[in-house]
């Protein structure tokens, strides 16, 4: 497996967010398997990964909702259940956690009442679109004005740090933009934000930073620029025989990544014309093919477990 | 400087809260929305009275320091009582059903000031119980010496807490998100049973009857209106449940609280 590390170290003070080594099974599956992640204050992260990837259970253990087996969490240099208590860090859940019989108004101030010291209820409404439904029931709120509650909630106590679990998923949309507006205008003053997402398009446009991960690693890390470099470009294959020299390849402008799998070569590049000139005269290469890669596509390639094929010969630091 | 320590070092005894009185108005007022509850608790057992003990013979039969219609409002009261602490108790139930306790992990707020308010507002709905059924019961002919009569409904009252420990229990231990639909027949299945809603005599239900969590605090509550010595058996009957429920009940809690 490998991570592509593309941010610098972490510079020294408090980060907003710091795991180590953490490890979570749930019987045999391991949900979350050595998982390190640093997050610098007023960073916009996106945390991208496939359903099951890790990306709740991780949250979990961030908010100290669930027990990491191993490793550690510090948020905002403390514990997590002390970054709770303190009003330094909020999240916004998937579903749930909203009491159907209460009015939109009611719930943010009965949530207001649980901190100390909280931004005012019609602040907080005002700020997450939702003041023009204050009186509604909860449970009469379509399921984007319920996430937009759960953000107005999470603004209560004016934290350093917000999470937020797959904030628009079953939501129209419309809602997703107007969620995603609120959130963004938020993001402007300079919070920190990490959000969990299965829709790369959501990561691209509102994260600055964007961790990919798969099977409860990180698989790659970096800008959203960098990331989409990384899905940019084609994917040139070819049949190749034994004497066939990789180091050439590798030595060809644009070439990103190359994998051998038995006797095929792949190649990402994003000069699939020189790829393909050099395997075509330079080698005995045959059968060879050009794809087009989409996000979606390089998305799949990071994120699908590779474990069960031949050592793979891909370089980290290959998106520079 | 000492400032920047003591905010590094405290920061949760610092800001937890301990309680929430607008959590409590919230809890008591989303109560009183609800009409299943406040069916349930504050019309049905006066109503039952009505039915059942206003015949004109039970005003003037005496069970000792009260007439009949008396003994049968306290026993109403009561029942009201645990309906109403027992369907407070279990509203855990649909809360955590509904994710609210987890979101609640997400504050400030402890789980402990979570419960305490949940007992809180059952407490004050099995108050409302009882009062109504006093209020009701008197102009229609539950007399007696009124000291004792108020002795034995302020008992019912404070008896009652014992079944908010039970509908913790039950609301932490069931699933469902309608709890109470299990437990007001469970109760009413209990309460006559305990003897509740009518006199045991000396049968085979009266042995039966000392087991089941309504006896004791049924003989305990109607014991200053009867008059006679409570027996030890209905004190050891309520404490035995008492402690099953409030053991069961932080059990409950705790594996609930407790980070997987």
């Amino acid at each position: 497996m490998t991570t592509t590390e593309l941010f610098d170290p972490p510079a020294t003070g408090t980060l907003a967010l710091d795991l180590r080594g953490l490890r979570k099974s749930f019987g045999t599956v391991r949900a979350v398997d050595g998982l390190d992640l640093a997050v610098r204050p007023g960073e916009v992260v996106a945390f991208l990964g496939p359903n099951g990837a890790g990306k709740t259970t991780t949250i979990d253990m961030l908010l100290g909702l669930a027990q990491p087996d191993e490793g550690e969490v510090r948020v905002l240099g403390l514990e997590p259940s002390d970054a709770i208590a303190a009003g330094r860090v909020s999240a916004v859940m998937q579903s749930g956690g909203l009491l159907k019989d209460l009015t939109v108004a009611e719930t943010v101030r009965l949530t207001a009442s649980f901190f100390r010291t909280s931004r005012s209820a019609a602040e907080v409404m005002e700020r997450a679109g939702i003041s023009e439904i204050a009186d509604r029931r909860v449970g009469k709120c379509s399921g984007g004005q319920q996430q937009r509650l759960r953000f107005a909630l999470a603004l209560l106590p004016d934290p350093d740090l917000i999470v937020l679990d797959e904030p628009t998923t079953g939501m129209d949309v419309e809602g997703r933009r107007d969620f995603w507006n609120a959130l963004r205008a938020d993001a402007a003053r300079g919070r920190t934000i990490l959000f969990a997402t299965h829709y790369l398009e959501e990561a691209d446009a509102y994260a600055d930073r964007i961790v990919l991960v798969s099977h409860g690693r990180i698989v790659a890390d970096g800008s959203a620029a960098q990331v989409k470099s990384l899905t940019s470009g084609r994917v040139v294959s070819a049949t190749v025989d034994g004497a066939f020299d990789e180091a050439a390849l590798r030595a060809l402008p644009g070439v990103g990544d190359v994998e051998l799998r038995r006797d095929r070569v792949i190649v990402r590049t994003t000069d699939s014309d020189a790829v393909a000139r050099h395997l075509l005269t330079a080698t005995t290469a045959r059968d060879l093919e050009i794809a087009a890669r989409g996000l979606e596509d390089a998305f799949l390639a990071l994120t699908t477990d590779r474990t069960d094929e031949p050592a793979t010969s891909q370089t980290p630091g290959s998106l520079a | 400087m000492s400032t920047l320590t003591a905010t590094a070092t405290a920061p949760a005894a610092a800001t937890a809260r301990t309680f929430s009185l607008t959590y409590l108005a919230v809890e008591l007022r989303r109560l009183l929305r609800n009409r299943r509850t406040v069916i349930f608790t504050l019309i049905m057992p006066p109503v039952f009275f009505l039915l059942f003990g206003t015949v004109d013979s039970y005003k003037t039969e005496s069970v000792g320091h009260a007439n009949v219609t008396a003994w049968i409002m306290v026993s109403m009261a009561l029942y009201g009582a645990l309906l109403a602490t027992t369907s407070g108790g279990a509203s855990v139930s649909v809360e955590r059903a509904q994710g609210w306790t987890r979101q609640l992990r997400l504050t400030p707020l402890r789980p402990a000031v979570y419960v305490a308010t949940k007992v809180a507002v059952a407490m004050v709905l099995g108050l409302a119980a009882v009062v109504v059924t006093a209020v009701v019961g008197f102009p229609a002919g539950a007399s007696g010496d009124t000291t004792r009569i108020v002795e034995s409904l302020a008992l019912a009252w404070v008896g009652s807490a014992v079944f908010a420990a039970f509908g913790l229990f039950m609301g932490y231990l069931l699933p469902s998100e309608n709890v109470m639909q299990i437990l007001g027949p469970v109760l009413a299945l209990l309460s006559f049973a305990g003897g509740l809603f009518m006199p045991l005599g000396d049968g085979v239900f009266a042995t039966i009857a000392k087991f089941v969590p309504t006896y004791g605090l049924a003989e305990i509550v109607r014991g200053p209106i009867t008059g006679g010595d409570v027996s030890p058996w209905a004190v050891v009957n309520v404490v035995a449940w008492g402690a099953v429920f409030v053991v069961g009940a932080a059990w409950r809690f705790r594996k609930d609280t407790a980070r997987a």
